[in-house]
């Protein structure tokens, strides 16, 4: 089973989290899309770290998943903060500050 | 065993990153992004990283996911057109996307990397495993490791302060 395999799927999935993140306008499913495009960066790096036979990729591995649970933390409190303040749950709407 | 293990996890994979993307209900797509987190964790036993995989279920697929659910099931997951109309990046999206994936696997496949071929470096006997990454964690890599905690701490405390009852403006807003 060679590397290239699992780098190529990891392409995959980071293309459609992609796509997802520039689709969608509610802002659960566009934290959903960034978790998969995380994942897409963490199966490259543990690829990565097997085909090296060095575990250092995996360290940096472990770090994103604790960096992607603090985004997905804040990301879900502003999203139960807009809607205690009845602000629409709504990527498009929440559009204050563009310049 | 391998590769038919390989194929069925990456097909599994790509069937529900479709799916978190395309189904309409928010509720289906944080379920599917959990099926996406295990099929992912088989793909990471194949690579020898047991703990990561362990903690990829336990904490990810398990811990993480739960906040999503009561969010979800909070904020009521109201059905929306997958593909909105309006706006230039949407219409390019699409186009955006498989360039990205084009542009990746030209790198990947073009790179006269001789490690990609391969099934891998040699390894030790107990690569990957919860005493490796544990003793990686508190010699070489101590810094990053208490820089994370210091990250989730301040996170903790960030949700708290985001998410709190804010009085006096709710009823302003009434």
């Amino acid at each position: 089973m060679s590397i290239t395999w699992f780098v190529v799927l990891s392409a995959v999935l980071f293309a459609i989290g992609l796509f997802g993140v520039m689709t969608r306008r509610s802002p659960l499913v566009i934290l959903l899309c960034l978790e998969l495009m995380l994942n897409a960066g963490n199966l490259a790096l543990i690829a990565f770290a097997r085909g090296h036979g060095n575990a250092d990729g995996q360290i940096f591995a472990l770090i994103v998943m604790v960096v992607a649970a603090c985004e997905v933390v804040v990301g879900l409190g502003l999203i139960v903060a807009m809607y205690r303040r009845r602000i629409p749950i709504d990527a498009d709407a929440a559009s204050e500050l563009r310049g | 065993m391998a590769e038919v293990l390989f194929f069925l996890a990456a097909a599994l994979a790509i069937a529900t990153a479709l799916a978190i993307v395309l189904v309409q209900n928010p509720f289906y797509s944080v379920l599917a992004l959990i099926l996406n987190l295990i099929a992912l964790a088989i793909l990471f036993l194949l690579l020898n990283a047991e703990f990561l995989a362990a903690a990829q279920v336990v904490v990810y697929a398990g811990a993480v996911m739960v906040l999503y659910i009561f969010v979800t099931a909070y904020v009521g997951g109201s059905d929306q057109p997958v593909i909105p109309e309006g706006g230039v990046l949407r219409t390019i999206a699409p186009f955006f996307a498989a360039a990205i994936f084009i542009e990746l696997s030209i790198a990947i496949v073009g790179s006269s990397l001789t490690m990609l071929d391969s099934s891998g470096g040699e390894i030790s006997a107990g690569f990957g495993s919860p005493a490796q990454i544990g003793e990686l964690l508190l010699s070489r890599f101590l810094v990053p490791f208490e820089a994370a905690s210091y990250l989730l701490l301040i996170t903790a405390v960030g949700a708290i302060v985001l998410a709190q009852r804010r009085r006096g403006l709710e009823e302003a807003e009434l």
